[in-house]
């Protein structure tokens, strides 16, 4: 299973490593980079018209949708959030995991533990769950930095699938199989916002944050360093990376992530019990990542609308056997776009970049 | 020392379900180098599959071996049909492809078959063998037996075997082979057709413990994986040996360290998976992995 990730290599994912390199081209003269430099200016501003168009249409949601899609479109964000922290980890550092429920689990119960048995203040507990998982997500990666591929993901599953059992076994704190029922939290100062619109918006915002941090993280140094470890350790330790601090780091991160995720669905379903938090959960966050797309900030959300809304259309094709409609979109999805939806679209841009500059050049 | 020596006995029943299983996950890993997630569910399948046939009226060995040679063909069709597309892939695809096989799988099941649990005949006598005070069920016996000889088999095969060679030539080095003519191909195709007739065989011992039902076997794998993971996935009777060990540990676990009992009987399965994992990855008698940089 070793080669999976060295032949990643080449992966268009490898965004931040690859766009950066460009400039360095030593055939590149002033003026090429000065073009360069204007055509990623423009694609930049681009991109960031259509982020903000995106938000915007984001943040007009709630007026016209009902209040069960505005609950599915919060659990789309939770899921994204999710999903992008287990990319920084498995998409831009190699490391698969298969474990990711566990964390998950880690942030709703700490929110879910601090608010039941010591009246904390909701918000509070989300950057404390975040924190809680960072040092839970660094310890565990340390162990994690002797294996690899296969081993690593059996080891990560071996977690995953503890989780629950040791979450019943604590029942004084978590409340047993019967989990800790919650209540939503209301809006604050009187907004005029009903509770589900309120932990959208919230949601969003934490989103919003996340991304930012995630997308600041991974295009610099410390991204190229997550990089360049996955694809080649040994050139990377030459460069003076330092290996096991960077890996350990990133699953903290990763995990931490994921626990701020764990942290909203908490609050958001108002309810945590041991089997919501299953091995199904871990293997639909690698779903995630691989269907949106590896190593791709994008990739999250794309990923995320499908975790959400497919099985919801597999059972409405067919209630007999849902999931037997979710496989095969599963698996179709795989041969169409073996990269990720992130993959295509990238792959598809730049098809079409190269035959504009055709025709442009032709005339 | 009468409960140690039946605690033992029982540990080594359930263990050579665990071993029977981990070496048809040893076998595809081997053979393709893949993980595959589906085996389980391959497995449950093929038992169906079985029962179906007992339910015609087919003797207990003439649906025996034609499930074999059924779940053999199934594979063989899984790898060619299913698994083929994206063999190019990175390994990431094909495991999110052996996930939509597994649910695949498993919906089929439950809606041809239906959700209720079903009893699955043993072919090993009903009588339990007593030994002083200790009690053997026959079928345990039987299930070690049977998985011995599947273990044989195998080590014949790989091993004495120009077939057997040429497949594990392909899994190591598929170029080189394909540049003395093997069929690189066929071999990976042929590595699922023999996991998938282990799978069968495996599912039809562990039908007449755990009843037949579409989810019979993801319990087992978890344990199976554990096997592997203790023996080295590199090695087949090692992951035999693993799964006796699994299962050993397991119910001495359970029965004498007070504060775990059954709850955290599954716990301390995967404390020991990241335990071996931690002290030794590639496993008790895996082979480790030495690459050229």
């Amino acid at each position: 299973m070793d080669r999976q990730i060295t032949r990643q290599g080449p992966v268009p994912g490898a965004d931040a490593a690859t766009r950066d390199g460009a400039p360095l081209d030593p055939t590149g003269s002033a003026r090429a980079a000065a073009g360069i430099a204007t055509t990623r200016a423009r694609g930049d501003a681009s991109r960031l018209a259509a982020l903000l168009v995106l938000v915007a249409v984001a943040c007009a949601l709630p007026l016209v949708l009902s209040n069960f899609r505005l609950f599915q479109f919060t659990q789309v964000f939770i899921y994204a959030i999710a999903l992008l922290g287990l990319n920084i980890l498995t998409g831009y550092n190699g490391q698969i995991s298969l474990g990711h429920g566990a964390f998950y689990a880690v942030g709703a119960y700490t929110t879910a533990i601090m608010i039941d048995q010591w009246n904390v203040d909701y918000g509070w507990t989300i950057p404390v769950a975040g924190l809680v998982c960072f040092v839970a997500g660094f310890l565990f990666g340390i162990p994690a930095l002797r294996l690899e591929g296969l081993y690593l993901a059996l080891a990560t599953f071996a977690l995953a699938l503890a989780v629950p059992q040791i979450l019943k076994y604590f029942e004084h704190w978590t409340g047993g199989s019967q989990g800790i029922v919650l209540s939503k939290p209301d809006a604050p100062w009187s907004l005029p916002l009903s509770a589900d619109q309120w932990l959208y918006f919230l949601t969003l915002a934490v989103l919003l944050l996340l991304f930012g941090l995630g997308w600041n993280l991974l295009r610099g140094r410390t991204g190229r360093a997550i990089v360049a470890i996955r694809d080649h350790p040994i050139a990377a330790e030459a460069m003076g990376i330092n290996k096991a601090l960077y890996k350990s780091l990133t699953f903290g991160v990763s995990a931490a992530y994921v626990g701020v995720a764990g942290a909203l669905s908490a609050l958001v379903i108002a309810f945590v019990a041991p089997d919501a938090f299953n091995v199904f959960l871990s293997i639909t966050f690698l779903v995630g990542i691989v269907i949106g797309g590896l190593a791709s900030v994008s990739g999250a959300l794309w990923g995320a609308l499908f975790i959400q809304f497919v099985p919801n259309w597999a059972q409405d094709i067919s209630k007999a056997a849902p999931w037997a409609i979710y496989g095969v979109f599963l698996i179709l999805f795989m041969y169409v776009m073996p990269r990720g939806i992130a993959g295509s679209l990238r792959l598809g841009w730049a098809r079409l970049a190269r035959a504009r500059r055709g025709t442009r050049s032709e005339r | 020392m009468e409960t140690f020596i039946q605690q033992v006995v029982s540990g080594l029943a359930t263990g050579g379900i665990y071993g029977s299983v981990a070496l048809a996950l040893v076998m595809i890993y081997q053979a393709t180098d893949v993980v595959n997630f589906a085996q389980g569910e391959m497995a449950m399948f093929s038992t169906y599959l079985a029962w179906t046939l007992l339910q015609a009226g087919l003797p207990y060995w003439a649906a025996f071996f034609l499930t074999v040679a059924i779940s053999f063909a199934g594979g063989l069709l899984i790898e060619r049909v299913i698994v083929r597309p994206v063999e190019q892939a990175p390994v990431l695809t094909i495991v999110i492809v052996c996930i939509g096989l597994l649910v695949i799988l498993n919906s089929v099941a439950g809606w041809i078959y239906s959700y209720i649990q079903k009893p699955f005949p043993s072919p090993f006598p009903q009588t339990p063998i007593h030994a002083g005070a200790i009690v053997f069920g026959a079928h345990d016996i039987g299930v070690i037996a049977v998985t011995l000889v599947v273990l044989a088999f195998l080590y014949v095969f790989f091993r004495y075997t120009t077939l057997g060679l040429a497949m594990r030539a392909a899994a190591q080095n598929p170029i080189s082979s394909r540049l003395v003519g093997i069929r690189v191909g066929w071999m990976l195709a042929l590595g699922w057709a023999l996991a998938a007739a282990i799978g069968a065989v495996a599912g039809m011992m562990v039908a007449p413990i755990v009843f037949l039902d579409p989810t019979m076997m993801s319990g087992i794998l978890i344990y199976a994986f554990a096997s592997a993971t203790l023996g080295g996935f590199t090695s087949p009777g090692g992951a035999v040996l693993g799964g006796l060990l699994v299962g050993v540990t397991e119910n001495l676990v359970g029965t004498y360290v007070p504060f775990i009992g059954t709850e955290l009987k599954l716990t301390v399965a995967l404390a020991m998976i990241l335990v071996v994992l931690v002290v030794k990855p590639s496993g008790l008698f895996g082979r480790v992995v030495v690459r050229r940089v």
